[in-house]
């Protein structure tokens, strides 16, 4: 079209290319190639075929990480989701309606600042705060004022039933806010009018959410459904920084990246951590696939 | 766990009450008026509960952060009997969170700058010029939003390793900025591609010529896009644990400040520091509540705007 289009479109296009080509793509494409190798990183790699992914059957690490991607899944998205909708629609319907204008209940604003919060800090920071929350005697956030009271202390992340969940707990702490203010954008953009009509209706509080906010808010759960699912896939820095020896007690808590992690750089079992990789790629893939599928549904036009 | 999440929907399960007659508003209606006021106050408890979820073990840290090791065990929950500034002072320099800290500040810098100077070029490139390959550069970019980072993290490993940029910033700040290039690039050639083309074409008319057009027109235009980009880039890169883990294991001094932060833990398990350790953390948390407090509406309309696209 232009003189000069291609020269500049190569110019432009070079570097950018170049470095995720380096540093993304072509490791990806290596990965799959590694995890067919029984490579240790001294001598070079042998091919061994699908011996790698065989043993990963067996291996008893692997298969608890996969169940706590599984709770995680679960639980991790349906609990954030059914506080921060709860909370988004106080804030932004739960008040009095003024000449059809729907109103959150007082201090909205402050409440959404507060709550967001903890989505500006890193994972492991939180993870270090969490650590001193947790802690099992008198100088723990929740068990010092446990055992001024006379009650046991609760070993929060060393009973290996509880562990897990008190991860769990510390991802919701940090995520709400950010899905009350994701929710709250949607419930923004929901006209007035329609509680109006349902209110004159005598529709109650309650009523309005499951029946119109809930529905006309779809597209933007099922985002926040994909999102926290990707959270559940990576937890590394929180249950590497949180957990009992990365993982522990007895991998009660572990997760595949940090089972990959453990692999690859502390046993140096680099071609069996690549398995897991791309296991965890598949794990992935098939998650994103069932979302789309079973979420699809007739969006609500407004 | 959360009790607010499990409260019953009372107001629908009661009778409506007459009315207050003193609340405002209303639609007329006597029960739904009475409603409000039920729903709203249930409402203000469980509010005012996660915000005090949120807020304790922050506060609870800035106090633990001035006392000594017996008050954080005998009296966790009082004030500190004086405020001993050498905690931090101990923190800053025995423990290195300066150091980390300052690590921190030079690679998500330089990080975020690049990311943003490459992404929106490519960004650029691909929403405005139509080229042939142009949709197979543009996927193979967006490709990379899928797929988890540590998917590939032992052969990004041997790569950097024979860069030779293991252990160094050059290393981590190269491998921050292809793993945000994705995002950056998604978001913002959606972006370009808004805005108007008329500018564009005055610019090329008055004998811009095309890089000069993207530095001195598009850019600024683009200035709210960037923006948003940025501020999740910074947050994303100065959160990011996993990778500093592995690129630079070996050189302490390199350390960015989770890395830091989650190595003094473990130390102050041995040394019996605590309250070094809450004072570390103190450091790591309170410029964030500072920056937040200037930038929150920008934060969190930059962090929201990858789910709201």
């Amino acid at each position: 079209m232009r003189h000069g289009k291609y020269p500049f479109v190569i110019g432009f296009l070079f570097a950018p290319v170049a470095l995720y080509v380096t540093f993304v793509i072509w490791p990806y494409a290596q990965a799959f190639q590694i995890s067919m190798t029984n490579w240790r990183g001294l001598s070079a790699p042998q091919w061994v075929g699908f011996d790698n992914y065989r043993r990963l059957l067996d291996d008893g690490a692997f298969w608890k990480a996969v169940q706590h991607h599984g709770v995680l899944l679960l639980a991790l998205p349906l609990i954030t989701i059914a506080i921060a909708l709860f909370f988004a629609f106080l804030l932004n319907v739960g008040g009095k309606s003024s000449g059809g204008q729907r109103q959150g209940v007082w201090g909205a604003k402050f409440y959404r600042v507060v709550f967001f919060f903890p989505q500006v800090l890193a994972v492991a920071i939180i993870a270090v705060l969490f650590q001193m929350v947790y802690r099992p005697n008198e100088s723990g956030l929740i068990n010092g004022v446990l055992m001024k009271l006379g009650i046991e202390p609760i070993l929060f992340l060393v009973k290996p039933n509880l562990a897990l969940w008190s991860i769990i707990a510390v991802l919701v702490w940090q995520a709400v806010g950010f899905y009350v203010v994701l929710f709250s954008a949607g419930m923004a953009s929901i006209p007035g009018e329609i509680y109006e009509a349902a209110e004159m209706d005598g529709a109650t509080k309650v009523t309005l959410f499951f029946r119109v906010t809930l529905p006309l808010l779809w597209d933007t759960l099922q985002v926040a459904w994909v999102y926290l699912g990707i959270a559940a896939f990576d937890a590394f820095a929180i249950v590497a920084v949180l957990s009992v020896d990365g993982g522990g007690p007895d991998g009660a808590t572990t997760v595949l990246a940090m089972e990959i992690y453990r692999n690859a750089f502390v046993y140096s079992k680099y071609g069996y951590a690549s398995a897991m990789g791309v296991a965890l790629f598949f794990l992935t893939l098939t998650f994103a696939a069932l979302t789309l599928r079973l979420t699809k549904r007739e969006s609500v036009e407004y | 766990m959360n009790p607010q999440s499990t409260l019953p929907p009372t107001p629908a399960a009661l009778p409506p009450k007459t009315g207050d007659p003193s609340a405002p508003g209303g639609s007329g209606h006597e029960g739904p008026r009475s409603e409000v006021k039920l729903f709203a106050g249930l409402g203000h408890v469980a509010l005012a509960v996660w915000a005090v979820i949120v807020i304790v073990p922050i506060l609870w840290t800035f106090l633990a952060a001035f006392k000594n090791t017996s008050e954080i065990f005998s009296s966790p929950w009082t004030l500190p009997a004086e405020l001993r500034w050498e905690n931090f002072g101990r923190a800053w320099t025995k423990a290195h969170v300066g150091r980390y800290f300052l690590n921190s500040v030079i690679v998500v810098s330089c990080s975020t700058f690049l990311t943003m100077l490459l992404g929106s070029m490519a960004a650029y490139v691909l929403a405005r010029y139509k080229f042939w390959g142009n949709r197979a550069v543009y996927f193979l970019f967006v490709s990379g939003l899928a797929f988890p980072v540590f998917l590939a993290l032992v052969p990004l490993f041997f790569v950097v390793k024979n860069l030779g940029l293991l252990d160094t910033h050059t290393g981590v700040v190269l491998v921050y900025t292809a793993y945000s290039l994705p995002f950056t690039v998604f978001f913002l050639a959606a972006f370009f591609k808004t805005l108007p083309s008329s500018v564009a074409e005055a610019g090329m008319i008055d004998g811009c010529g095309h890089s000069r057009l993207f530095f001195q027109v598009m850019m600024p235009m683009a200035k709210p896009g960037l923006i948003s980009v940025a501020i999740f880039n910074i947050i994303g890169q100065w959160a990011q644990y996993q990778l500093p883990l592995v690129l630079l294991s070996n050189a302490k001094d390199k350390w960015v400040l989770t890395q830091g932060i989650a190595d003094i833990s473990v130390n102050a398990g041995y040394e019996a520091d605590w309250s070094g350790l809450f004072a570390a953390l103190t450091i790591a948390i309170l410029p964030m509540i500072l920056v937040y407090a200037v930038f929150q509406r920008q934060i969190q309309a930059g962090l929201t705007s990858g789910a709201v696209k």
